[in-house]
């Protein structure tokens, strides 16, 4: 550390004893921790879950080779992964992936711009609030599949009803992701912004929408679990008419065709794709936004 | 929890008030008395105080006496249950006086200097002259190297004076402070207490300056107020003569200290029973 404060005295070339008193306490106080070199962070968080996934693939392959089963119930990696490469050549898997994922993004990002004003309003409007709280609450523990038969008479065999679905299922955890971070915005943030001559629309704005940051993006994160969970169960359910054929209708046609490899690998791709969109949008997000407010040791 | 009968105190001659014939008070607390329920006890008791522009007092009493909360009154965060409050002149008004706290209270997803910039703005300074207006305030708390440093970056004293100089990008002619540095290790907070004289000198504000440190208000305050506890009240004030440099050292200012820590201590006895 001593070649730092000197460093820094000398750079600020203080006037008088107090600054340069000051500029020696100030380094000494901030540690500047270098972050280690990104293959070694790469190593740490890549290499762990790679073997998991190993790891599970060979219990797999034991328990398929130990033949407590028939192969039809319980088959094999190896015939799997023919399924896979059949299914990917001819372009069935590709086109119900696609299907899938764009229905989850729109059915997602129209929840986004429902939701977000929605949850300001409530978490802002006291006798909203109070009167409508408990609703959206209940709305976020009821299983979004009861919504599909509704939506069938509503809407019929069309996309409409993948989307309502979808929308019931996202809406409510954006909404009380919002709210609870709102709540839980420290009572002296908006003291200080009030103190700093805030109006009412200026310390939403600048103090605690930028606070309830986190809360929101966690209830965003939710949000799409739940949009992407609801919309696989619609499409299993909901099958034909003008519908277009994504994972759920793969899974679905796996089982009318008592085709346990396509079961298989519809249930790998939903989950696969479940955890792509977690690992390239949600967590860099949450954790760059953790990182900045210093709630995350890096 | 019983209320002790508190009127037996001898009126001091008019402790807080300034001689009739001064310059307009630069914040006048008249008569304020505080209950948090309507039939709840009195949290502040008919608190009267004066302070003239450019004066730095101290606010001095045990935890428990009122103190935040009659800060929180001047500014214009609560509202008082009878008596007025002014400020410059005009009833008190969020906004009106700046207001530090013991915990920086910077927004800890902008940086130093976005800090003292987002300051700016809500006084509604242009964005053209912001920038330069946040360069000059990080010089004057002599942390012009760290503005861009995100607030968990920054030591516990950097961050009081980034909130120091956020509370001065106000600019406000007063400043309260509560209670800014009693978080604070004791050698920043020295070096805070001669950095505070300092800004106070170059930038002529009134200070209201919180803490329950008999020294540190002895060591900064031109005037020391005490407060008795349920009810809060302005029991007794010292005024700080100290020729010289003053330091928390000083022989004179541990001669006062020590007579005010006796009244302190009074104070705090009379609660025993």
């Amino acid at each position: 550390m001593p070649t730092d404060l000197s460093a820094e005295t000398s750079r600020d070339t203080p006037r008088d004893t107090l600054g340069a008193l000051e500029a020696g306490l100030d380094a000494l106080q901030t540690d500047a921790r270098d972050r280690d070199p990104w293959p070694r962070r790469l190593g740490r968080s890549v290499l762990p879950p790679v073997l998991a996934v190993v790891i599970l693939l060979a219990i797999w392959q034991v328990v398929y080779a130990l033949h407590i089963k028939p192969d039809y119930v319980i088959p094999g990696p190896a015939q799997a992964w023919d399924t896979a490469s059949r299914l990917w050549d001819d372009g069935s898997l590709q086109r119900a992936v696609w299907t899938s994922l764009s229905r989850g993004v729109i059915g997602f990002v129209a929840s986004v711009i429902i939701g977000t004003p929605l949850g300001i309003v409530v978490a802002r409007v006291r006798w909203v609030r109070v009167a409508f709280g408990p609703i959206i609450s209940g709305l976020q523990v009821l299983p979004s599949v009861a919504w599909v038969p509704a939506a069938i008479i509503w809407f019929g065999l069309s996309d409409a009803t993948v989307y309502f679905v979808v929308l019931m299922g996202a809406t409510p955890s954006i909404i009380n992701g919002i709210v609870g971070g709102v709540d839980q915005v420290p009572p002296l943030l908006r003291r200080a912004g009030l103190v700093l001559g805030a109006g009412p629309v200026q310390l939403v704005r600048h103090v605690i929408l930028p606070a309830a940051l986190p809360g929101y993006v966690a209830g965003l994160k939710q949000g799409w679990a739940f949009s992407w969970r609801s919309l696989m169960a619609a499409e299993i359910i909901a099958v034909g008419g003008s519908l277009g054929f994504g994972l759920g209708s793969l899974l679905s046609q796996g089982r009318d065709l008592a085709d346990m490899t396509v079961v298989f690998v519809a249930i790998v791709a939903i989950l696969l794709v479940g955890i792509l969109i977690e690992m390239a949008f949600f967590a860099p997000v949450e954790k760059r936004l953790l990182r900045r407010r210093g709630l995350l040791q890096s | 929890m019983t209320t002790t009968d508190a009127t037996t105190e001898p009126a001091e001659a008019a402790p807080g008030a300034v001689p009739a014939d001064g310059p307009a008070p630069a914040v006048r607390v008249s008569d304020v008395t505080k209950r948090f329920s309507s039939s709840g006890p009195a949290v502040l008791d008919g608190v009267s105080i004066d302070i003239r522009p450019g004066e730095f007092v101290c606010l001095l009493g045990a935890s428990g006496c009122g103190k935040s909360t009659l800060l929180g009154i001047v500014a214009g965060l609560d509202r008082p249950t009878s008596g007025t409050v002014e400020v410059g002149g005009a009833p008190a008004k969020a906004g009106r006086a700046s207001l530090m706290f013991q915990e920086s209270a910077l927004f800890p997803w902008l940086t130093a200097r976005r800090n003292i910039e987002l300051a700016l703005k809500l006084n509604g300074v242009g964005r053209a002259t912001r920038a330069e207006r946040a360069t000059e305030l990080l010089d004057l708390v002599r942390l012009s190297s760290a503005g861009d440093k995100l607030v968990h970056e920054l030591s516990g004293g950097m961050r009081q004076r980034v909130a120091l100089a956020r509370a001065l990008a106000q600019d406000s002619p007063v400043l309260l402070m509560d209670e800014p540095f009693a978080a604070l290790d004791a050698i920043t907070r020295d070096l805070l207490h001669d950095e505070l004289e300092r800004i106070w000198r170059e930038t002529g504000r009134t200070i209201v300056f919180i803490t329950h440190n008999v020294r540190e208000a002895v060591r900064l305050g031109q005037r020391v107020l005490l407060m008795s506890s349920r009810p809060g009240r302005i029991v007794r004030e010292w005024p700080v003569v100290v020729t010289g440099e003053r330091r928390i050292e000083a022989p004179e200012v541990a001669a006062l200290a020590a007579e005010i820590t006796t009244h302190l201590r009074e104070e705090i006895r009379r609660h025993a029973h």
